[in-house]
C-alpha cells in the first residue's frame, strides 16, 4: 500500500524554508511541519490564521471578573452583616476578589483553548514524527496523491534535505 | 566553594544538539551528592513535622506568643516565602513581554522556586492557626451554618491571592514544560520514555502546536504580569488595612512588591551559584546572567532602601507623634539588633552590586545573596513583631522571641522548599531546553553552523 505522506529531514533552517516554501508555491496545502523551536521563518512560509487561544483567554477573563464580583456580592447579600460601618455591597475590596479570578479562569480558560486548538494530549502516533525534530532536525511532511508525493521529494531532495522516506 | 572565585568567562554558544545533551545528562541517575542532600533535607522536614505534632499536641502555647503579639515567626516566614516567589514570575513572565534574552538561562529554575516557594508559604497560615484542622473555613464554600467569608476582609484577599498565585505559576512552569519534556522523552528509553510522554502530553513540535503554544505562552505572561504585583501587594494590605502603628501606611504595596523581587533575585543566586557548577551548566547559565540577576538586586534593593527612608524621614516629618515613636522604637528600643539587620542588608548591601568586581565574583556574589535573604527574612520580623510589640497602650508592650518549636519549623520549612527543588531537578530539565535553543542562531546552510 502506498503511505500517505512523505517526511523530509532538514538539518538546515534555510533549506526548511526554501522546501515548504516551493511546497506552498506548488500548491500542497496538506503540510506539516516539525521544528525543534517555533522559527519566524517557517511562520512567515506557512501563513496562518491568527490563534483563536486570544479569544479565549478573553472569555476567560471575562467569565473570571464576573464571576468574581457576583460571588463576593451574592455571598454578602446572602449573609448581610455589617463590618466597620460599610456597605453591605462594599465594591473596592471585592475589585480584588474580582481581579484574582479575572486572572485564575483566564489563565485556566487560555491553557484550555491551547490544548483544544493543538489537539493535545495526544496519544496516538504523529505521522512522519521522528524524535530528531525535539533535538536539532526540521522535519516537513507532505500529504496527497502518488504523483504530488513524488513531486514533493524531488522538491525536498532539491531544497537539501538530509532524507527523504514515506510515512 | 574555592574554585568558583577562579574568573570565570562566557564560553562559546552550544548548537542544538549540544543543549539537548547537556541538558538531558543533568537527569541522569541520582548521584551520591544528591542522596545526601535528599537525606538531610528529609530529616529536616521531619524535624519540622514533629515540632508542629508538639504544636498540635500542646497549643500555640510552645510558642513564644505574648500578648499582644500573636502574629510572630510564622507570619514573618509566610511572608518571606511569598516574597522569594515573586523573582520566578518576574524573571519568566516579566522579562519575557520584556523580550529579554538572558532570561532563557535562569527561568525555569526560578519559575520552580517560585512553585516551591509558594507551596511553602502556604503552609504557614495553617501553621499559624491554633486549630489548623479548620483552616478551611476560610475558603468561601456553601456550609450548614448559612455563613459566606467577609470579603472585605484582606485575609480573605490573601487566600484568593495566594491559591491564584500558586495555580496560575504552576500552570506556567507545568506548560512551559511540556516541549522540554518531549524532548527528554526522545532521548530516554523504556518505561522512561512512556512516563515523559505522558507528562509532555504527547507533544510533538508541530507547526500547529507551536502556534497555539506560543500564543498561550504569550497570554499566560500578560495575565501573570499583573498577578506578580498584585500578590504581594495584597500581602502587605494583610498589615497596611490595619491600623497598628507602623503597619498603615499607603507606601507598603510598591514597598512589599520590590522588597519581594529583591528577596525573590537573592533566592535565585544562591540557589543557581552551587547548581550550575553541580549539574555542569557553566555553558548554559553564565557569568553575564548572574550580572543581570545582581542588577535586578541592586534596583531593587535600591528601592527598599529608599522606602526605608521613606518611612522614617515621614515619620519624622510627619507631626503624628504615635508614628514617630513608633520608628523611633523600631531604631532604638528592644529590637534594635533586629532593625541593624534588615538595615545593613537591605538598606547598605545591595550598594556594594554597583561595582562590576562584585558582580563578576560569583562566590562575592553568593555571599551577598545570603545576606539578602536574611535581611529580608529580618525586614518581615521587624514590620510584624516591632509593629505589635509597641502598638497603642504602654502597659500592653511585650517582647517576643521565637521558641525552638518555632524555628524547627521554620527550618523545616527551608528544607521542604530544598527537598521539591530537589525532587525537580532529579525529574524535569532545569534549563528551558527549547528557550534557550530559541535564543541561538538556527542551524543555516553557509551560516554560522
Amino acid at each position: 500500500m502506498r503511505a500517505p505522506g512523505v517526511v523530509g529531514v532538514f538539518g538546515f533552517l534555510d533549506d526548511a524554508v526554501a522546501a515548504l516554501a516551493e511546497l506552498k508555491r506548488r500548491g500542497y496545502t496538506q503540510l506539516t511541519v516539525y521544528s525543534p523551536v517555533p522559527r519566524h521563518e517557517l511562520d512567515a512560509v506557512l501563513a496562518k490564521k491568527e490563534s483563536p487561544v486570544r479569544l479565549f483567554t478573553l472569555i476567560g477573563g471575562l467569565t473570571g471578573v464576573s464571576f468574581g464580583f457576583f460571588y463576593a456580592i451574592a455571598t454578602s447579600l446572602d449573609w448581610p452583616l455589617i463590618v466597620g460601618g460599610k456597605p453591605i455591597v462594599s465594591i473596592p475590596p471585592f475589585i480584588v476578589i474580582g481581579f484574582e479570578t479575572t486572572i485564575l479562569i483566564g489563565a485556566l480558560v487560555t491553557v484550555a483553548g491551547m490544548l483544544l486548538n493543538a489537539r493535545l494530549p495526544r496519544l496516538g502516533r504523529a505521522p512522519g514524527y521522528d524524535p530528531r525534530f525535539s533535538n536539532d532536525k526540521i522535519g516537513i511532511v507532505a500529504f496527497g496523491g502518488p504523483a504530488q508525493l513524488d513531486a514533493a521529494r524531488e522538491v525536498m531532495r532539491t531544497a537539501g534535505a538530509e532524507e527523504v522516506r514515506d510515512v | 566553594m574555592a574554585t568558583l572565585a577562579a574568573p570565570v568567562t562566557d564560553l562559546p554558544e552550544p548548537t542544538y544538539a549540544e543543549v539537548n545533551r547537556d541538558i538531558v545528562a543533568t537527569l541522569m541517575p541520582p548521584s551520591r551528592k544528591w542522596l545526601l542532600g535528599m537525606g538531610l533535607v528529609v530529616l529536616g522536614v521531619a524535624f519540622g513535622g514533629f515540632c508542629w505534632a508538639y504544636q498540635l499536641k500542646d497549643g500555640l502555647g510552645i510558642t513564644g506568643y505574648t500578648p499582644p503579639i500573636f502574629w510572630g515567626s510564622y507570619i514573618t516566614t509566610f511572608v518571606f516565602w511569598v516574597g522569594i516567589a515573586h523573582s520566578g514570575t518576574l524573571i519568566s513572565a516579566i522579562l519575557l513581554l520584556f523580550r529579554s534574552a538572558w532570561r532563557t538561562a535562569v527561568y525555569r529554575a526560578a519559575e520552580a522556586m517560585t512553585v516551591f516557594a509558594v507551596m511553602t508559604a502556604g503552609l504557614f497560615p495553617i501553621l499559624h492557626l491554633g486549630r489548623a484542622w479548620f483552616f478551611y473555613w476560610v475558603v468561601p464554600y456553601p456550609n450548614f451554618r448559612g455563613v459566606w467569608s467577609n470579603f472585605r476582609s484582606p485575609l480573605v484577599w490573601d487566600v484568593f491571592a495566594i491559591s491564584t498565585y500558586f495555580t496560575v505559576s504552576a500552570t506556567f512552569l507545568f506548560m512551559g514544560l511540556i516541549p522540554d519534556v518531549a524532548a527528554v522523552r526522545d532521548a530516554a528509553r523504556g518505561w522512561r520514555r512512556k512516563v515523559y510522554g505522558l507528562v509532555s502530553l504527547g507533544w510533538k513540535n508541530s507547526d500547529r502546536e507551536w502556534q497555539h503554544f506560543s500564543r498561550m505562552y504569550l497570554y499566560l505572561a500578560a495575565l501573570a504580569t499583573p498577578l506578580v504585583l498584585s500578590v504581594h501587594s495584597v500581602v502587605s494590605w494583610d498589615f497596611a488595612m490595619s491600623i497598628v502603628p507602623g503597619w498603615h501606611a499607603t507606601i507598603f504595596a510598591p514597598y512589599f512588591v520590590a522588597g519581594a523581587i529583591y528577596s525573590g533575585c537573592g533566592m535565585v543566586i544562591t540557589i543557581l551559584v552551587p547548581l550550575r557548577k553541580w549539574l555542569k551548566l557553566e555553558r548554559y547559565i553564565q557569568p553575564k546572567h548572574f550580572d543581570s540577576l545582581a542588577k535586578l538586586c541592586l534596583l531593587t534593593g535600591s528601592i527598599v532602601g529608599y522606602s526605608y527612608a521613606v518611612e522614617f524621614f515621614i515619620a519624622w516629618s510627619g507631626g503624628n507623634p504615635y508614628e514617630s515613636a513608633h520608628f523611633y522604637n523600631r531604631v532604638f528600643g528592644p529590637y534594635w539588633w533586629a532593625t541593624a539587620i534588615m538595615l545593613t542588608c537591605n538598606g547598605l548591601l545591595p550598594q556594594v552590586l554597583w561595582f562590576k568586581k562584585v558582580r563578576g565574583s560569583l562566590t562575592t556574589l553568593w555571599v551577598v545573596s545570603l545576606f539578602v535573604n536574611l535581611g529580608m527574612w529580618f525586614e518581615r520580623f521587624v514590620i510584624i513583631v516591632t509593629g505589635l510589640s509597641h502598638e497603642y497602650e504602654p502597659w500592653q508592650w511585650a517582647y517576643y522571641v521565637p521558641r525552638w518549636p518555632e524555628l524547627g519549623i521554620v527550618l523545616g520549612s527551608f528544607c521542604w522548599f530544598a527537598m521539591w527543588f530537589l525532587l525537580f531537578i532529579r525529574f524535569f530539565p532545569v534549563v528551558a531546553i527549547a528557550e534557550v535553543k530559541e535564543a541561538l542562531p538556527p542551524p543555516m546552510r553557509g551560516g554560522r553552523r
